[in-house]
C-alpha cells in the first residue's frame, strides 16, 4: 500500500522555522526508491540535527549498502530542532524522513546511529514523534523494529527497555543479514508476531528484553541472565574482514545546507591497535584492517567526481599509521595538484612524520594550523594512558612543524586521567610555552601561535579505564581554572597561547549514560520529560536538569550519580556490558588497568602491527586477523583520477 | 613556505538564469551558492578561481530570492577558463544540480555580473507572484486599492542578529495587483499549493517592486496589508519572483 508524503503539512510549517532548507531532501546523492516495490524498509536516524548528522560516515555507508540491494529502501531522518517539534505537535505532524517524506512509523525499521550517549533524549524526541511507544514492551507488530548501533551501542543498557535490538561493530553485513531475517519472517506470514522476529534476530543482534538482570542490595549487578532458549549468553561484534569489499560511500549525499563537514571522507582503515587506553574507538574497533591505496584511489576519485567536493578527509582513528601512507598522500597531492581541490589528514599522531605528511598534503594550500593530541600533560600520566609520547618527540614535532610554515599549532589534552595530579595539568603550560619557544626558535618569527584545547575524561566500557573512578566536575574545573591561570601567567608567552576548555559537568552526566545500567531509563525518561533535548549542545544542556532528574527517578534505588560517575569498581564487578563481547579478554583489560596504575609507574603496551601478539583476546575471540600492507601498489594518478577544475 | 597556486586567468563570462523550485524554494543565498560551487565541479566546467591561499571559484550572485521564496528568475555569472558553448553549459549544469535548482538559460556577457557591467544594471526591478490561502479577492482588492492610494508604509522587519529595521514598503512598490484566484493557473507551484489548501478561497497578487537599498521584499509588502487591512491569509503565503529586469520591461506586465 502506498505511504503517503508528509510534505504538504511540513511545507506549511516551514516558513516558520530556522533553516528550513534541511528538512526538505532533495540532496545529490540521496535515493528515493519505490515504497512497494521494497519489501524490506529502513528508516536511518542519527540522533542529532542534520548539520550534524548528514555527515556521518556510519548512515551514509548504510544508505548505500541498503539501497543498492533490490527489494530494500533505506531513507534518512534526523532529530529535529525544538522549534520544528513545538509545531509538529501542534499540528500532530509525525516524524518523517527528509528522502520521500515517509511517515516514520511505517517503516519496518527504525536504525540509530550512536556516536555519543549525548543523543539519547533525542532517541525519545524521534521515537516518539514517530508515534511508536517508547518502550519496546509496549509495541506491537504494526510497529518498526528499533534497533541501535554505532560506539556508544556497546553499551545500549541505559536506553534497552526503549530499543527492541542493538547491533555491535561494524554495520555493513549486520543489516543486510537483520534485512534477510526480516524478508523471511514477512514471507512466512510474519510466525511469532512481533516476539518470533525478535527471537530470530537475537543470532546476529543482542535484544536486550531476552536478559534479565538481577541486583544485589547494595546496587551491584548480580548477573545478566537470557530469559529464553537459544539466545547466546554473551553477544559478539560484527566485523567486516574485507575493506575492499566494502567501498562505502561510493557517491556521498552532497548537503545543500550547511554541515559540520564538508568534504569527502574515505576511511583509510578501520580499528587501532595503538593501545590508549582512555580510547573506546581504539579498543572496540580491533583488529586494524587497512583499505589498500588502489581501493582508496578509485574511491576519492569516484567520490569527489560524484560530489563535487573540494575537499577529501582521509580518515581513520591515526591515520599516518596506514602501512602506504607516504605513497598514499604522495599520490593523491600529485593527482590534485594545481586543481582547487584540498586533501586533509583529521587525526594526527605527536611524530614529526605526520608534519612531514601534511606538508606533502598541502602543497600549496594555505598551512594554518596542525593539530596534535598529546592527552597528557605530564610525561607520568601520558604513560599511565599509554599515549607513548616524550616531551623531546613534540618539541621536536612541533619545530618541524613550524618551521615548514605552520602558523599555529593546536594541542589536545584530557584533564581528569586516573591518578591525575594538580601538577600533572599545570605542566601544560609548561608544555606550551616551550612549544611557543621551540616554535620562535625555528621560525625566527613571534606570530607563530599555539592553542591549548582541554576537556574532562569520561571513562567509557570495554577499555581499561572502564573500572576507574571519574574525576568530580569541581576537581576537573579547577584544574582547568589553575591553567588558565598558569597560562597567562608569563607575559612573554600569554598572547602566544590560545586557550579553549569544556567545563566539566556535561562530562560527568556523559559518564552516567556512558557506564550506565538499565536503571537509568527511569533518569533518561524523566530528563527528556522535563525538556531535554540535543544534551550534546552546551546551549541546550541543563546539568541542573539532570542532577535533579537522576535524584528523583533513583529515590528508590541503592544507587545513585555519583554512584555511577566518581565510584571505582572492582574486579569482581559484574559490568552492566560484561555480556556484550567486543572480543577484548576482560583479564587482559584488567591487567592493564593495573598496569597504567602501578606505583611505581605505568608499564607501556606497544602496538601489535610491529610487536609481536600481546593477547587482547580480540583476534581469537572474533576469528579475525590483521590486515596491513603494503601492497607495493601505486596510483597513476593523473589516469586514474580525472582532474577536476584549475589548469 | 610553500606559494600559493597560480590560478589561471578567466576568458569568458557566462550569465546564467536559474529557478529555485519547489522543495529548494526553502534554500538560503549561501545555501545556493554551495550547490553551485559543488555543481560547477560535478559538469565539470573550467571554473576560474581567485587568487591566494584560500581560492574560491569565481561566481557572482545578483541577489537572490529571500529563503522560502521560489523564483523563475535568478542570475548569477561564471568566469571560465576555456570557451564552452553556452547551451552545452546548460545542459551540464543541470545534469549536476539538484532537482528544483533549474538552469534556464545560459548567455556569454563580456564583463558577466559585475556590480559595473551592463548585464547587473539591467537588474533594477523585479516582478513578483504571491499566493495568499484563504484570502478572497475582493477582500485582497480593497486592501490592495487602500495600499496603492497611501505615500509611504513604513514597516518593520526583524533581520535576524541585526535587529529590527524599518523599511517604507510603498516606495518600492511600482505596480500591485490582484488576479482572480483560480489556483490552476497560479504558475509551476501553483498545482501543488491548489493541492495543499483543496478548494480554499485564494487571492494572488502580483507586483513590481524596485530594487533599493535596503532591498524592500514583497514579505514587507504583505506586512504592510496585514497591519493596515487586516489581510491575513490562512497558511503562509507561496511567494514566487517571476522576473527581473529592467523597469521598462517589467512594467505593464503585471496586469497580464
Amino acid at each position: 500500500m502506498p505511504v503517503e508524503s508528509l510534505y504538504p503539512a511540513l511545507e506549511r510549517l516551514l516558513p516558520q522555522v530556522r533553516k528550513p532548507i534541511q528538512y526538505v531532501g532533495g540532496e545529490v546523492g540521496s535515493v528515493t526508491k519505490d515504497w512497494d516495490e521494497a519489501d524490506v524498509r529502513w528508516a536511518l536516524c542519527y540522533p542529532d540535527a542534520y548539520e550534524v548528522g548528514l555527515p556521518n560516515q556510519g548512515v551514509q555507508i548504510l544508505y548505500e549498502v541498503l539501497n543498492e540491494r533490490p527489494g530494500v529502501l533505506a531513507e534518512r531522518t534526523y532529530t529535529v530542532w525544538p522549534d520544528l517539534e513545538a509545531l509538529m505537535r501542534t499540528t500532530g505532524l509525525p516524524q518523517f524522513t527528509v528522502d520521500a517524506h515517509r511517515p516514520v512509523s511505517a517503516f519496518d525499521v527504525l536504525g540509530f546511529s550512536f556516536a555519543t550517549e549525548m543523543a539519547y533524549t533525542n532517541l525519545l524526541t524521534v521515537i516518539d514523534l514517530a508515534g511508536i511507544p517508547l518502550f519496546s514492551a509496549e509495541r506491537s507488530v504494526a510497529h518498526p523494529l528499533v534497533i541501535g548501533g554505532g560506539h556508544a551501542a556497546f553499551n545500549p543498557e541505559p536506553v534497552a527497555d526503549f530499543l527492541d535490538a542493538v547491533v555491535l561493530g561494524d554495520g555493513e553485513q549486520a543489516v543486510l543479514a537483520i534485512t534477510d531475517l526480516i524478508r523471511d519472517w514477512k514471507r512466512a506470514g510474519q510466525p511469532g508476531g512481533r516476539d518470533g522476529l525478535l527471537l530470530r534476530l537475537a543470532t546476529v543482534a543482542y535484544v536486550p528484553r531476552f536478559y534479565d538482570v538481577s541486583y544485589f542490595p547494595d546496587g551491584r549487578i548480580s548477573k545478566v541472565t537470557p530469559n529464553r532458549q537459544g539466545v547466546p549468553a554473551t553477544v559478539s561484534k560484527h566485523t567486516v574482514m574485507d575493506l575492499d569489499a566494502w567501498p562505502y560511500p561510493r557517491a556521498p549525499i552532497v548537503p545543500v545546507a550547511e554541515t559540520v563537514h564538508e568534504r569527502y571522507s574515505v576511511e583509510i582503515f578501520r580499528g587501532c591497535t595503538r593501545g590508549c587506553r582512555f580510547c573506546q574507538a581504539g579498543m572496540i574497533t580491533r583488529p586494524v584492517r587497512e583499505r589498500s591505496i588502489s581501493t582508496i584511489g578509485s574511491m576519492v576519485a569516484g567520490g569527489v567526481a560524484a560530489s563535487g567536493f573540494d575537499e577529501v578527509g582521509l580518515l581513520s582513528l591515526s591515520s599516518a599509521d596506514h602501512s602506504e601512507i607516504n605513497e598514499i598522500a604522495t599520490d593523491l597531492a600529485d593527482c590534485y595538484e594545481g586543481t582547487n581541490v584540498g586533501l586533509s589528514l583529521p587525526s594526527t599522531r605527536v611524530d614529526a612524520f605526520n608534519v612531514t605528511l601534511a606538508n606533502e598534503l598541502s602543497r600549496n594550500g594555505r598551512r594554518s594550523g596542525l593539530t596534535f593530541a598529546p592527552e597528557g600533560g605530564s610525561e607520568r600520566l601520558r604513560k599511565v594512558i599509554n599515549k607513548m609520547v616524550t616531551e623531546e618527540d613534540l618539541i621536536r614535532t612541533v619545530s618541524t612543524a613550524y618551521a615548514s610554515g605552520w602558523r599555529q599549532v593546536k594541542l589536545y589534552f584530557m584533564c581528569g586521567l586516573p591518578t591525575e595530579t594538580d601538577e600533572d595539568v599545570l605542566e601544560v603550560a609548561q608544555l606550551a610555552r616551550r612549544v611557543i619557544a621551540a616554535g620562535r626558535k625555528a621560525t625566527g618569527r613571534h606570530d607563530i601561535r599555539c592553542t591549548v584545547s582541554i576537556g574532562g575524561f569520561v571513562p567509557k566500557p570495554h577499555t581499561p579505564f572502564q573500572w576507574a573512578a571519574q574525576c568530580a566536575p569541581e576537581v576537573v574545573d579547577a584544574r582547568l581554572r589553575a591553567l588558565g591561570g598558569a597560562l597567562r601567567a608569563d607575559r612573554s608567552y600569554a598572547k602566544a597561547i590560545g586557550y579553549r576548555y569544556h567545563d566539566g559537568e556535561p562530562g560527568l552526566i556523559e559518564g552516567l549514560l556512558s557506564r550506565g545500567d538499565r536503571r537509568l531509563a527511569a533518569v533518561i525518561l524523566a530528563a527528556w520529560r522535563d525538556g531535554a533535548r540535543f544534551d550534546g549542545w552546551s546551549e541546550y544542556f541543563s546539568f541542573e536538569r539532570w542532577a535533579r532528574c537522576a535524584e528523583s527517578a533513583l529515590a528508590s534505588e541503592p544507587v545513585d550519580l555519583a554512584w555511577y560517575t566518581t565510584r571505582e569498581r572492582d574486579y569482581s564487578e559484574v559490568l552492566p556490558w560484561d555480556h556484550l563481547d567486543a572480543g577484548l579478554d576482560r583479564d587482559w583489560l584488567w591487567q592493564d588497568w593495573q598496569d597504567s596504575i602501578a606505583p611505581e609507574g605505568a608499564a607501556e603496551v606497544e602496538d601489535c602491527r610491529w610487536t609481536p601478539c600481546y593477547e587482547c583476546g580480540v583476534c581469537s575471540a572474533m576469528g579475525t586477523e590483521i590486515q596491513v600492507g603494503p601492497t607495493g601498489e601505486r596510483l597513476d594518478g593523473r589516469r586514474l583520477l580525472p582532474v577536476v577544475g584549475g589548469r | 613556505m610553500a606559494e600559493p597556486a597560480a590560478q589561471v586567468p578567466a576568458v569568458q563570462h557566462l550569465v546564467v538564469r536559474y529557478a529555485k523550485r519547489g522543495k529548494m524554494r526553502f534554500a538560503s543565498h549561501r545555501d545556493v551558492a554551495r550547490v553551485f560551487e559543488r555543481g560547477v565541479r560535478r559538469a565539470r566546467l573550467p571554473i576560474a578561481y581567485s587568487a591566494g591561499f584560500t581560492p574560491h571559484p569565481k561566481i557572482s550572485y545578483a541577489g537572490g530570492a529571500p529563503t522560502g521564496v521560489a523564483s523563475e528568475a535568478e542570475y548569477l555569472s561564471l568566469a571560465l577558463t576555456s570557451r564552452e558553448v553556452a547551451t552545452h553549459v546548460r545542459e551540464r549544469l543541470n545534469a549536476a544540480l539538484p532537482d528544483g535548482i533549474d538552469v534556464i538559460d545560459v548567455t556569454e556577457h563580456a564583463e558577466g555580473l559585475k556590480a559595473d557591467s551592463a548585464a547587473f544594471g539591467r537588474l533594477e526591478a523585479s516582478q513578483w507572484r504571491v499566493v495568499l490561502p484563504g484570502v478572497t479577492p475582493a477582500v485582497a482588492q480593497r486592501a490592495v486599492a487602500g495600499f496603492l492610494a497611501l505615500d509611504a508604509a513604513p514597516v518593520e522587519r526583524h533581520i535576524e542578529k541585526k535587529g529590527v529595521r524599518i523599511l517604507d514598503a510603498r516606495a518600492a512598490v511600482v505596480e500591485l495587483d490582484v488576479l482572480d484566484g483560480d489556483t490552476t493557473t497560479a504558475g509551476p507551484d501553483g498545482g501543488q499549493r491548489a493541492a495543499m489548501t483543496g478548494l480554499e478561497d485564494c487571492a494572488i497578487l502580483r507586483m513590481v517592486v524596485l530594487h533599493t537599498a535596503p532591498a524592500v521584499r514583497p514579505e514587507d509588502v504583505l506586512t504592510a496589508l496585514r497591519e493596515r487591512y487586516g489581510l491575513v491569509p490562512s497558511s503562509p503565503p507561496m511567494t514566487t519572483r517571476l522576473a527581473q529586469g529592467s523597469l521598462a520591461l517589467l512594467a505593464g506586465t503585471s496586469a497580464s
